[in-house]
This record gives C-alpha cells, sequence and structure tokens, in this order.
C-alpha cells in the first residue's frame, strides 16, 4: 500500500542540520534496521499486516496510531520480544545491519542487547540502583573487572542524566525512586549494554508532565548516538522528539515520513483524520 | 547537561571469540538449568509413582488368598443331615450345635493326614458355615471346598517365607490354588492375618466421617456466610480471622490432645467412639471449609447481590435465596477436600483412644470404634508378615476411596463452576 | 426418657408450632379483615417464629439440666439408707458411687464392689425422678413458650425481622466457634502443661539434655524429662533434613512448570504433583518403614557408616521432604506468578537468556514469598505426625548422623499418651507440655510466615 515510503533517504540527511556528530554521518545514509513485508499473527488474528519501514541511526522514529493499531506489537517485533508469547508468529523480515533477526544463526540474546527497550511502566528491578544498571554488563560480561564496571555504571547514569540525583545513594533499591527518575534508571540500564538501537514503548505514558519533559529532553540528547524508535499515543511527544514519524491503524503502516509532513501535510486522509482529532 | 566526565567506550564485539564463547557458555548454563527442572519434576513425579508400585505391588496379593481342597463327605460324618435344618429361624443355631469345626478338622487329617489341620488358617472353617448359610442343600452331599491355608504358607506360597513353609509347598505343589480374599472386605480386624478385614474399620471411617460432616459443614458454611457477608469491621471479626487461618495450620496431633482433655476427660464421652472421633475431625475440617466456603462467597458478583437487594430482598434473603445457592458448588469442592484430608487422618484419633483392637464393626456412634488409617497403623504394627500385604492392601482401599473424594470435587468444580 | 428422645421430642413438637403459627398467619392473609400488604411478613416467618419460641428455651433448659442434675441424683442417691454404710474417706467413696452411677446408667453391668451393688438402687430411683422432673418441666416450657408465641402473631407482628436477628446470632454463633476452638486449644495445653511444671521444672524440661520419662522415679524430683534431645529430632528431621528435599525439588518443579513446560505438560503435571499432598501421611509413614528405612540401612552399612539404624532420621526426613515438595512448589509458584511481567520482559530486553532471568530477577524478587512458603512448611513438617511416629524410632539421641535414629515431639506425645493413662502422673501430662511449645512454635512461624507473604504481596500491588 505505501510502497514509495521508504525512498526518502537521500533528501533527509541534508535536513540533519542538528548536533549529530561528525562521525555518525557516513552511516546516516544506510538504515540500521529495516523492515520488509512485516506480519504478525496472535493465534488465528493478525495484528501486523505488511509492513514495511527504515530506521535510520542519527533519527527519532516515532510510532503513532490510535491503541490497539499494533505499534507496540511492531516495536517489540524488532528485538524478538514477541518470542516470549508462545502464540504469536512473525513472517516477513526484519534486518539488522543487513543480518535477519529472524534468521535460525541469530542469536536473540546477542539480538536484545544490540537492540535495547524501555517499556511503558517503569520496570526497575527489585535491587539497587547499581546492580540495575551493572545487570546487563555483567550477564553479557561487558566489564572485565570492578572498575570498568564502575566506569560503565558512572557513564550510563551520566547519559541518562541521572547520575547527580543518584550518586550518593547508589546502593538505595532501585525500586525506591520516582516514576520519572525509574524510567531515567531503565534508559541507563539500557544503555549500560552498549546498545545501538533502543526501543521506547511509550516511555512517558505512566509519568507526570515534569518527568515526561526529562525524559523528552534526554531522548534529543541521546538522538544521533543511538537508532531511537519511541512508540507513542501522544502527538505532541510526537512532533516534540521525532523526526521521522509513522503512522499505524488497525495494523497497517498508513503513512511513513518526515514528522513535519505528516503533522503538517499528511498524504493521506486517515492520517490527516487522526492528526485532527476525528478518531483516537 | 552530563558530558563533564563521560568516558568513550569501545564498541563490543559482539562477533568476536570471546563474546561467542561467553555466549555459548550462557546457552550451556540455560539447558542445564532447563534440565534441572525437568529432572526435579520429573524426580518428585517418580517418587509418587514409586510408592504407588510399592503400595500395589504388596497390596494386590492381599486381595486374594492361597486355598488347598478339602472334601467334605457331609452324609457320611453328619451322620444325614438335611437342608431344610439350616433354612428358616433356627439356622443359626442348628448350625452351631452341629460341631462343624470338627467335621471339617475330620475331613482335613482324612486328607492330609493327622498333622493336616496345621496347615489351615484356624478360622477357616467359618467360611464352610457361611457356604451352609448360603445353600444349605451341600449338607446332603459330598462336596470339595477351597479352605484358606494358614498365613505362613500363604506367604511363602505367594512370595518367599520361612523354609518350614516353603517345604509345605514344596511337597504340596500344584494342589495350591488362589482364590479371591472375600474375608478381606467384609471381616473386621482379627489376630490371624488370613482372617483380617477391613469391613470394621470402613465402617468406622464411614461413621466418622458422618459425624464429621455433620458438624462441620453447616458451622463451616455459616461462618463463612457470616464472615464474608455481614461481619462488621471490628475486633472480634479480626479475632475470627486470625483463629480460623491459625487452626487451619495447627498440627492435627494438637486437635487429638484437644479431644482428649476436653471431650474425653473434661466432658466424659465414651473413649474410641465416633462421636469423639467425628468431633474432633469437624473442629480441624471446619477451617478448611470456612476458608474455601468465603472464596466461594467472594466470586459471587457484587451485581447478584444488587439486583436482590434492588427489588427489597432483605440482606438474609439475599444470601441464602442468591448467594447461597451459587457459591455452594464451590463450598461443597472445598468440603470435599477437607473431608478427605480427615478421611486420611490418624494421629489425633490415636490421642483419644481409636486404636483399640476392633473385632466388631461399630453399630453407632458411641461404639468403639476404628477407622481406617488407624487399622492401616496397627497392622504396620504386626510382626507376622501376613499383614504386609493386608497393610498394603488397605492402603489401596483408602488411596481408592480418597481419589474418588477427589475426582467428585475436581467434576463438581468442572461441571458448576462458572466464571463470572 | 432419656435425653435424645425428649430432644427429638422437642423438636417434633416444635414442627407441629410452626405448623400451627403458619396457619394462623395465613389465615389471617386469607380472610377479608387484613388485606395481604398489611402482614408484615410472610407466614412462613411466623411459622418459624412460634416454632424457635416453643424450641429455643427448652433447649437451653435441657442443656442447663444436663449439668446440674448429676450433683442433684448424687445429693439425692446420698440421702438413702443404704449410703449410711459407705465408707467415710472421700477417694474410696468417690470410686464406689461412680461404679453405681455407672451400672445405673447402664454403662457398666457389674460391680466389682457389693458396696456399689447396694448404691444401684437409690441411684436408678433419683435417676427416674429427676429425669421425670427434667422432661416435665421442658415440655411444659415448650407448650408455654409456644402458645405464647402463637397468641403474639398479629398481621404487624415484624417476625421476619425477629426470625432474621435470631439467624444472624446463630452465624456468629457459628464463626465463635473458631475462637472458642482455638482458646480450647489454648487452654486445655495451658492447663495440663501447668500441672506437667508444678512437678517438672520447666528449666528442666527446656534446656534438660535427657529424655527417658520412663525411668521417673518418684512423685518429686523427676528427672528425666529433658526435651533438648526431642527438639533436636524434631529440628533435625522436619527442619533440616525434610527441607533439604523439598526446597530444591519443590522450587525447582515450581520453575520449570511456570517457566518452562508446555501448557499442556503442566497442565497435567501440576495436579500429579499436587498427589503428592493429598496422600495420607500413614501410607507416607508405611511407606517410609517399609521401604526407604531398610533401603537406607542397607546402604549405609555397605559404605561402612557407623551406628546406622532401621529406624533413621534420614528415612523420615526425606519421605516427610517427599510429602512437603507440593507445598513448596505451590508457594514458590504463587510467589513467582506474583512478580509483575515487565521484570522478565525487563530482563529479556536486555539479553537475559530465560535461566539468567529467573536466577537474577525472579527468584531475588519472588525471595519473600518463597521464604514465608518455606517457613509454613518448615512449621508443617515439624507438626506431622505419623511419617516420624513409624519411621524415626523413640531413642532420644542428640546426634547429626542421618543413619542414626532420633525421636521428635510428635513420637513422643504419642508414646507418651497411648497405652495405659493415668491422668494425673507426669508422664501423661509432658505430652501435654511437648504439644504446648509444638503449639507455640507453629503459631509463631504461621504468624511470621503470613506476615513475609503478605507484605511481599503488598510490595507488587
Amino acid at each position: 500500500m505505501n510502497d514509495d515510503l521508504t525512498m526518502q533517504e537521500a533528501s533527509e540527511s541534508a535536513n540533519m542540520t542538528d548536533s549529530a556528530p561528525t562521525d555518525m554521518a557516513s552511516e546516516a545514509s544506510t538504515p540500521k534496521m529495516t523492515a520488509r513485508n512485516v506480519n504478525v499473527f496472535y493465534g488465528d488474528k493478525q495484528a501486523i499486516n505488511d509492513v514495511s519501514i527504515d530506521v535510520n541511526m542519527d533519527n527519532v522514529t516515532a510510532f503513532i496510531g490510535p491503541s490497539g493499531c499494533g505499534k507496540s506489537t511492531f516495536l517489540r517485533c524488532m528485538n524478538r520480544m514477541n518470542d516470549t508469547i508462545p502464540i504469536a508468529r512473525v513472517t516477513g523480515d526484519i534486518q539488522l545491519d543487513g543480518d535477519d533477526i529472524y534468521a535460525p544463526k541469530m542469536d536473540v540474546v546477542q539480538l536484545r542487547a544490540r537492540v535495547g527497550m524501555v517499556f511503558q511502566k517503569p520496570n526497575p528491578f527489585p535491587k539497587s540502583i547499581y546492580d540495575n544498571i551493572a545487570y546487563g554488563p555483567r550477564i553479557h560480561g561487558l566489564a572485565t573487572g570492578k572498575e570498568e564496571l564502575d566506569n560503565i555504571v558512572e557513564s550510563s547514569l551520566q547519559r541518562a542524566g541521572l547520575w547527580g540525583e543518584v550518586k550518593d545513594r547508589l546502593h538505595d533499591s532501585g525500586t525506591a525512586l520516582s516514576g520519572g527518575q525509574q524510567q531515567r534508571l531503565c534508559i541507563a540500564r539500557a544503555i549500560a549494554v552498549d546498545p545501538e538501537v533502543i526501543l521506547m514503548d511509550e516511555p512517558c505514558s505512566a509519568l507526570d508532565p515534569i518527568a515526561t519533559a526529562k525524559i523528552e529532553e534526554l531522548i534529543h540528547e541521546l538522538r544521533g548516538k543511538y537508532a531511537i524508535v519511541i512508540v507513542t499515543h501522544n502527538m505532541q511527544q510526537a512532533a516534540r522528539v521525532s523526526q521521522k514519524t509513522a503512522f499505524f491503524h488497525l495494523g497497517t503502516l498508513v503513512e511513513y515520513g518526515e514528522t513535519t509532513d505528516i503533522f503538517t501535510n499528511p498524504r493521506e486522509e486517515k492520517t490527516r483524520d487522526y492528526i485532527t482529532g476525528r478518531y483516537g | 547537561m552530563n558530558s563533564l566526565t563521560e568516558t568513550k567506550r569501545n564498541p563490543t564485539d559482539w562477533q568476536g571469540p570471546a563474546m561467542q564463547k561467553r555466549i555459548a557458555r550462557r546457552y550451556a548454563a540455560e539447558r542445564r538449568f532447563k534440565a534441572l527442572g525437568m529432572a526435579a519434576v520429573m524426580l518428585s513425579a517418580g517418587f509418587l509413582a514409586f510408592l504407588l508400585v510399592v503400595m500395589v505391588g504388596n497390596g494386590f496379593r492381599g486381595f486374594t488368598q492361597t486355598e488347598l481342597p478339602v472334601d467334605i463327605d457331609f452324609p457320611a460324618v453328619t451322620g444325614g443331615a438335611s437342608a431344610s435344618q439350616f433354612e428358616g429361624p433356627n439356622a443359626n443355631a442348628n448350625l452351631q450345635s452341629m460341631g462343624l469345626r470338627e467335621i471339617v478338622d475330620s475331613s482335613i487329617e482324612i486328607q492330609y493326614g493327622p498333622d493336616g489341620t496345621e496347615l489351615f488358617s484356624p478360622g477357616g472353617w467359618t467360611a464352610v458355615s457361611a457356604m451352609i448359610l448360603n445353600d444349605p442343600d451341600i449338607v446332603e452331599q459330598k462336596t470339595t471346598i477351597y479352605l484358606p491355608v494358614i498365613s505362613d504358607i500363604d506367604v511363602a506360597y505367594k512370595d518367599a517365607g520361612n523354609p518350614e513353609a516353603e517345604e509345605k509347598v514344596r511337597e504340596l505343589g500344584d494342589r495350591f490354588s488362589t482364590g479371591f480374599n472375600w474375608n478381606f472386605l467384609s471381616h473386621s480386624d482379627a489376630t490371624d492375618p488370613m482372617q483380617v478385614g477391613i469391613w470394621g474399620a470402613f465402617k468406622g471411617s464411614l461413621i466418622t466421617m458422618v459425624v464429621t460432616l455433620l458438624l462441620a459443614f453447616p458451622v463451616g458454611v455459616l461462618a463463612a456466610l457470616y464472615l464474608e457477608e455481614y461481619a462488621p469491621k471490628n475486633r472480634l471479626t479480626d479475632l475470627i480471622e486470625v483463629s480460623i487461618n491459625n487452626l487451619a495450620a495447627v498440627p492435627s496431633i494438637i486437635f487429638g490432645l484437644l479431644g482428649l482433655a476436653v471431650f474425653l476427660n473434661f466432658f466424659g464421652m465414651p473413649r474410641s467412639g465416633a462421636l469423639v472421633g467425628g468431633l474432633t475431625l469437624a473442629l480441624m475440617t471446619m477451617p478448611v471449609i470456612v476458608i474455601s466456603g468465603r472464596n466461594a462467597v467472594k466470586s459471587v458478583p457484587p451485581s447478584i447481590r444488587e439486583a436482590a437487594l434492588g427489588i427489597g430482598a432483605s440482606p438474609l434473603q439475599v444470601v441464602f435465596h442468591h448467594v447461597l445457592p451459587l457459591a455452594l458448588p464451590g463450598i461443597l469442592t472445598g468440603t470435599i477436600i477437607g473431608m478427605a484430608r480427615a478421611l486420611g487422618e490418624t494421629a489425633p484419633l490415636l490421642m483419644i483412644g481409636m486404636r483399640a483392637f476392633i473385632a466388631t464393626p461399630p453399630n453407632g456412634i458411641t461404639d468403639p470404634a476404628t477407622v481406617l488409617p488407624v487399622q492401616i497403623f496397627l497392622w504396620s504394627d504386626e510382626v507376622d508378615r501376613g499383614f504386609v500385604e493386608k497393610t498394603s492392601a488397605a492402603i489401596i482401599v483408602l488411596l481408592l476411596f480418597l481419589l474418588t473424594m477427589n475426582a467428585l470435587a475436581i467434576y463438581l468444580r468442572n461441571r458448576f463452576e462458572t466464571r463470572w | 426418657m432419656t435425653s435424645a428422645t425428649l430432644l427429638f421430642l422437642v423438636i417434633g413438637l416444635g414442627l407441629v408450632a410452626w405448623f400451627f403459627g403458619r396457619l394462623k398467619a395465613s389465615g389471617m392473609q386469607a380472610s377479608g379483615e387484613t388485606s395481604r400488604s398489611a402482614l408484615h411478613s410472610l407466614p412462613n416467618y411466623h411459622g418459624w417464629y412460634v416454632a424457635l419460641w416453643a424450641i429455643v428455651p427448652a433447649a437451653i433448659f435441657m442443656t442447663i439440666w444436663n449439668f446440674v442434675s448429676p450433683a442433684l441424683i448424687t445429693d439425692a442417691a446420698l440421702t438413702s439408707a443404704a449410703a449410711a454404710g459407705l465408707p467415710q474417706d472421700s477417694f474410696s467413696r468417690a470410686a464406689i458411687l461412680s461404679e453405681a452411677r455407672a451400672i445405673a446408667y447402664g454403662n457398666q453391668t457389674n460391680a466389682f464392689n457389693p458396696l456399689s451393688q447396694s448404691m444401684v438402687e437409690p441411684y436408678r430411683e433419683a435417676i427416674a425422678y429427676y429425669q421425670m422432673i427434667g422432661t416435665v418441666a421442658a415440655l411444659l416450657m415448650v407448650f408455654a413458650c409456644g402458645v405464647y408465641a402463637w397468641l403474639q402473631i398479629k398481621p404487624d407482628l415484624r417476625a421476619r425481622t425477629k426470625i432474621e436477628r435470631v439467624t444472624m446470632l446463630i452465624l456468629l454463633l457459628a464463626s465463635l466457634i473458631a475462637i472458642i476452638t482455638t482458646v480450647g486449644i489454648f487452654l486445655s495445653l495451658v492447663f495440663e502443661s501447668a500441672r506437667f511444671f508444678s512437678m517438672v521444672s520447666p528449666i528442666d524440661f527446656l534446656f534438660g539434655t535427657e529424655w527417658n520419662p520412663k525411668a521417673v522415679a518418684g512423685p518429686r524430683g523427676e528427672t528425666g524429662f529433658g526435651a533438648i534431645p526431642l527438639f533436636w529430632g524434631t529440628v533435625f528431621i522436619g527442619a533440616i533434613i525434610a527441607m533439604i528435599v523439598a526446597i530444591p525439588l519443590g522450587l525447582m518443579s515450581a520453575i520449570y512448570l511456570t517457566q518452562y513446560a508446555p501448557a499442556k505438560f503442566r497442565a497435567w503435571m501440576k495436579p500429579i504433583l499436587e498427589v503428592l499432598a493429598g496422600v495420607p501421611t500413614v501410607v507416607y509413614g508405611y511407606f517410609a518403614a517399609l521401604t526407604v528405612a531398610p533401603a537406607l540401612r542397607d546402604f549405609a552399612v555397605s559404605i561402612g557408616i557407623a551406628g546406622a539404624s532401621s529406624e533413621s532420621a534420614l528415612a523420615a526426613g526425606v519421605v516427610m521432604g517427599i510429602m512437603i515438595i507440593p507445598f513448596v512448589s505451590s508457594m514458590a509458584d504463587d510467589s513467582i506468578a506474583a512478580v509483575p511481567s515487565a521484570m522478565r520482559d525487563g530482563s529479556l530486553a536486555m539479553g537475559a537468556t530465560h535461566s539468567e532471568t529467573i536466577k537474577k530477577v525472579l527468584i531475588p524478587a519472588a525471595l519473600p514469598g518463597v521464604v514465608g512458603g518455606v517457613l509454613l512448611a518448615v512449621s508443617r513438617a515439624i507438626g506431622e505426625t505419623m511419617i516420624v511416629v513409624m519411621a524415626a524410632g523413640l531413642a532420644a539421641n542428640m546426634t547429626a548422623n542421618p543413619f542414626s535414629s532420633v525421636t521428635t515431639v510428635t513420637t513422643q506425645i504419642v508414646q507418651l499418651l497411648t497405652g495405659d493413662q493415668e491422668f494425673d502422673s507426669p508422664k501423661t501430662l509432658a505430652a501435654f507440655a511437648l504439644g504446648l511449645v509444638l503449639f507455640i512454635v507453629t503459631l509463631l512461624l504461621n504468624l511470621i510466615a503470613l506476615r513475609v507473604v503478605k507484605k511481599y504481596r503488598e510490595a507488587y500491588e
């Protein structure tokens, strides 16, 4: 249906006037993840219908759409979290750096380390802040010693903008933090494994406006260092944080393009109706 | 806002040999862990299977008895008794006066020599009297009757016994036959393992269960209704709830001590009777019924109560006309499970003296009685090897009984359970 | 008339009263003078109103009478001529009286003491006299109260409200039985234990290391009631050996069944494991004594362990552990299920393997629940009786050798209270003291466990 939607990379790198580091610029032209003709079934029910999309390193991509449109389902396909649901079945082709992530030789443990995920509700482990961050590096063996692990924890918290708030209580429980801090802790936890892509599934829906603003600011900071995909039901948020936006409806991808285009000049009627609040 | 001390990290080399090796190790750990879990499940199920195999393996022999044929020429030994003597009201008296035991013994001695009676179970001749009452015509003819052998030979024939018995078994070889041990189902406790039966204990269990049910069910249901539907939030209610939860976890032997101190010594109720046993078990079962009853009542949706209140039913009518009937399957399921537990209970009944040697089945709630699990316990203490298979056979009966009750509970749950 | 027949008669009269009450009320309803709406309650409730009035006061009277009349009967019998010949010392006097009473009631056929025989006749007369008084009074009450209630029936009688109030009272009474039972347990244990501790010092009992009640000599200066070996045996079997078996097997079974097993396997396996909890303990005891214990002893002998007994702590402990498996596993199952799935997803999304997620996230998060479950399991194990009675033996050894025989609190309670009992001997009373200790310990374990589990549930709600 939207066969022409992804052929826009050339124009897009020109739009990149923001503070993307120069060493990333060369990667900007090739997509980090590509999905082609993806279908997802839950038992007999089809949840995703023939979706094709590209995700770039130096963009924040937003998935928007009414609830139940399949945007979260599709997001969970991108690091194979759907594997945990026994009745879910995925067909089509999703690639990370040109490797099929559903290929038998693809290791799902490594894949998830490279494609991190932040969930709707903050879900810190009932451990100390330090252990929450160190969890990933420990299981993947990313640090060779205590000092290196300390460094990873510190730099991850730095990047997540949480270091200043928690550096004196690293050994307090992660669950004792406020909701917004918990969510930033989860982002820091994802960063700690040094992923290439970060998927965020409505990361602000459980947070108050101030905490939401902080997370949005953080996403802004992280842009360019990681390919970021954010699912949101909040169109203002999509407009604020993303450069590219995909609009999903009833399991299909209706429109995908520059965020400014989607919000000011959508090509599809359905998109326009949704943006202007006719349904949702 | 943060790039003060940020350290530069080298990108992780996911394809490097070190990382690949690490991943392989992690997957191996994963497989080991999974196998460990599987092994735990299998080991647990294996224990159950082993237990059942041992019990059935030992126990199925308890339902059979080894027999030897005895030819009895009734017209010759009785001097011409007629069948009509053993019909009607005088049958028992005539049977007793005819000296059946001597008749049987002399017939045995004719065939198996002067020591022949030592081959046979001492109480075996009673089978002949039962046979005559059943079919008086046999006293007018010559018949072959199969009588149970003594316990030692029975054990030796079925399995392996002491040397003399083994010798006898070899000697008589093909004359043995195996019959179904009806005595086991119809008799009560005895000193001779060939003559024991579980009927007395079974009947004791039944009477005790009836007493338990009659006491625990109404009290349990009423208490569940009160706590779930009417109880105000106050100290008394809290105290009741704490008591019930606590009683559900009190060791069963403590209930035995309570029964001994209160029912027997304080109220002076008859010892060893099904009444005290039933009372004690009822106190044990009641919390189980209350807890399951509360869950069943809780699962009835409030909309039903509101609908009934809305058409002017009083709170009591709401509960007894609407809530209770809907909750009943759940309550019954819980009751059956509680009763099954009471049926298998032994320790508290030992405390109140239900461990006596009961050779006649109880006929009332105050008669001395015993129950199946206690009978199993008593037989397990016997030294005679013949009791081993009887104990296991009694266990099979008990387990079948419990299985039926649990199957009934599951059936009730599946049949009537409503998902609101 | 015996009290049972009297009770049935009263209940029968109650039914008659129900019928008359209902009849009068429906008569009012049917007659033209009152419309349907004027009758406050349905006729049924009026029937119950009259029936309850007829039965309840008489039943209360009969209960009280049952307690009072034996004393009256004895007094009456003592005033008879035969009583003059009774011995003066109260002990033999009481023995004769109780024998005569038993014969008079028909509980006993022959008297050992001829004096008792002479007292039987006065007793019989007194019994007949007081039973007649009781019967007449009870029946009079039935009639008087029934008629009173019947006269009360008027259209505006709030019969339903009154009946409901009574029903509510019955519901409350049913609930109170739980408290009464708890108090009954506690009082009977404390009362008998107090008598025990008046003969044996609590310090000697709780901290003494020699348990040998058979060797107890005189009425004072008893020794051999040091319960430490029993406490050790109980802990050794129930809290150590049984838990070494039950915790790993129960926990790993729960983990496998909830996290790995296909739905169908789980649907079959879970009930099968639960069967382990439904097998009567006497069956486990027999299994332990008949199969497990001899096998373990042979094994111990074959590897040359000294002091291997055919009644070993290991046999009882292992079999008890098997019995406890489903208990631990279902508690672990609940606790793991209570951990929010977001935790699991969070860990998996970091690239943790399933087992890493279980070991490093799920189990630590579920730990309080699991610990609570284990405490409950321990409380059940130390109160378990039949397995240890049949497999653990009676020798009060203080040993850590699992192949030797130890004894437990519950074994000794059974041992002390079966066979011939004199109710005042310290031997019998010691059983109640042991029961009190057992009751308090299991109570504390349960309270702690429930609190831990509750706190943990709240943490995730």
